[in-house]
């Protein structure tokens, strides 16, 4: 096993996870990957709409800087330590195919279905892809968290609102995936 | 240099959620198809990891090395924020295929069609803003 260019198992990837929050703590800060939503609207002046973006965001540039290295390590992973191809499970590969059309698991790191160049000349993939970042960007200040500020940080401290937090990302979750995908996609 | 370390710590969550293919679409309908036992582990054992750790780090007292408190005040007390919020971030979850950290991520690796993702999770959070006296907490 090649561990630099193959993709990571879970028991790879996981402990790393526990790192990084761990690596934020003795740092000083929490994990979270959503905050700096709120600090970005902050940012470019979005006190004038709501108080709610009235605070000294300056002091939550850090999480900026997260962000930034984000992206790095997004580039420096793709260009250079792997082919972006996720291979699933075949049988839900197959039923992708199937139901809606969607060949490319196993070739692309993401569908190129949806998240193409060519795809994103249809009204509806721009339709999609803003819907879906709307309800996510709204419920995770609503919910005061994400799969990182709730399900890593929140659930490492044993914080119940965290797991009520994350038993609804799932409810949303397999909503979508199993009644709503079939009115959207079918 | 405080900001070089977020920085750095920042590419190492990037790389990590990239390899992990925890950033990947096709892992998060898989894990919603209960498909494979991928997405669950990598969740499960980093906070399976992460409790044993802050266990350590509440015994022990160890502080952050700047010497302030560590950051794990307890959350507020609430049932429909988390709950409703919730739901509502996992049905994005879902459409999108990603959650706010491998948004970045995508967009570092070169995927144009999140930044129309980042502009929605922007406007989210800005109606949030608008309406966050109207709902229920």
């Amino acid at each position: 096993m090649n561990l630099i260019y193959d993709p990571w198992a879970w028991y790879v990837g996981g402990p790393l996870i526990a790192l990084v929050l761990f690596l934020l703590l003795f740092a000083g800060k929490q994990f979270g990957m959503s905050s700096n939503l709120r600090t970005a609207c902050a940012a470019v002046g979005a006190e004038k709409v709501a108080d709610y973006f009235k605070y000294d965001w300056k002091s939550k540039r850090w999480n900026l800087m997260v962000v930034l290295g984000a992206a790095i390590g997004g580039f420096i992973a793709s260009y250079y330590m792997s082919n972006s191809t996720v291979e699933i499970n075949p049988e839900v590969a197959q039923q992708l195919a199937a139901d809606y059309n969607i060949t490319s698991a196993g070739e692309q790191y993401l569908p190129s279905e949806i998240f193409s160049l060519d795809a994103l000349g249809e009204p509806f993939t721009i339709f999609i892809l803003l819907l879906g970042g709307i309800l996510v960007g709204f419920g995770a200040r609503y919910a005061g968290g994400c799969t990182s500020g709730h399900g890593i940080s929140g659930l490492s401290n044993l914080q119940l609102p965290s797991l009520i937090a994350v038993i609804g990302f799932f409810i949303g979750g397999l909503v979508m995936v199993h009644l709503l995908y079939p009115l959207i996609f079918g | 240099m405080r900001y070089v370390t977020y920085l750095f710590i920042g590419i190492l969550f990037g790389i990590i959620m990239y390899k992990s293919e925890a950033a990947s679409w096709f892992r998060i309908y898989e894990m919603f198809q209960f498909g494979a036992f991928h997405m669950y582990g990598l969740m499960g054992s980093a906070v399976l990891l992460g409790i044993v750790g802050v266990k350590i780090i509440k015994k022990k007292n160890i502080e952050p090395i700047d010497g302030d408190e560590m950051s794990l005040e307890p959350k507020n007390k609430s049932v429909t924020r988390y709950l409703v919020g919730g739901i509502v971030f996992g049905l994005g979850w879902a459409l999108a295929g990603v959650c706010p950290g491998p948004m970045y991520v995508l967009a570092g690796a070169g995927y144009i069609s999140i930044f129309v993702v980042l502009c929605g999770a922007l406007i989210g959070t800005l109606i949030y803003g608008v309406l966050r006296k109207k709902l229920p907490h």
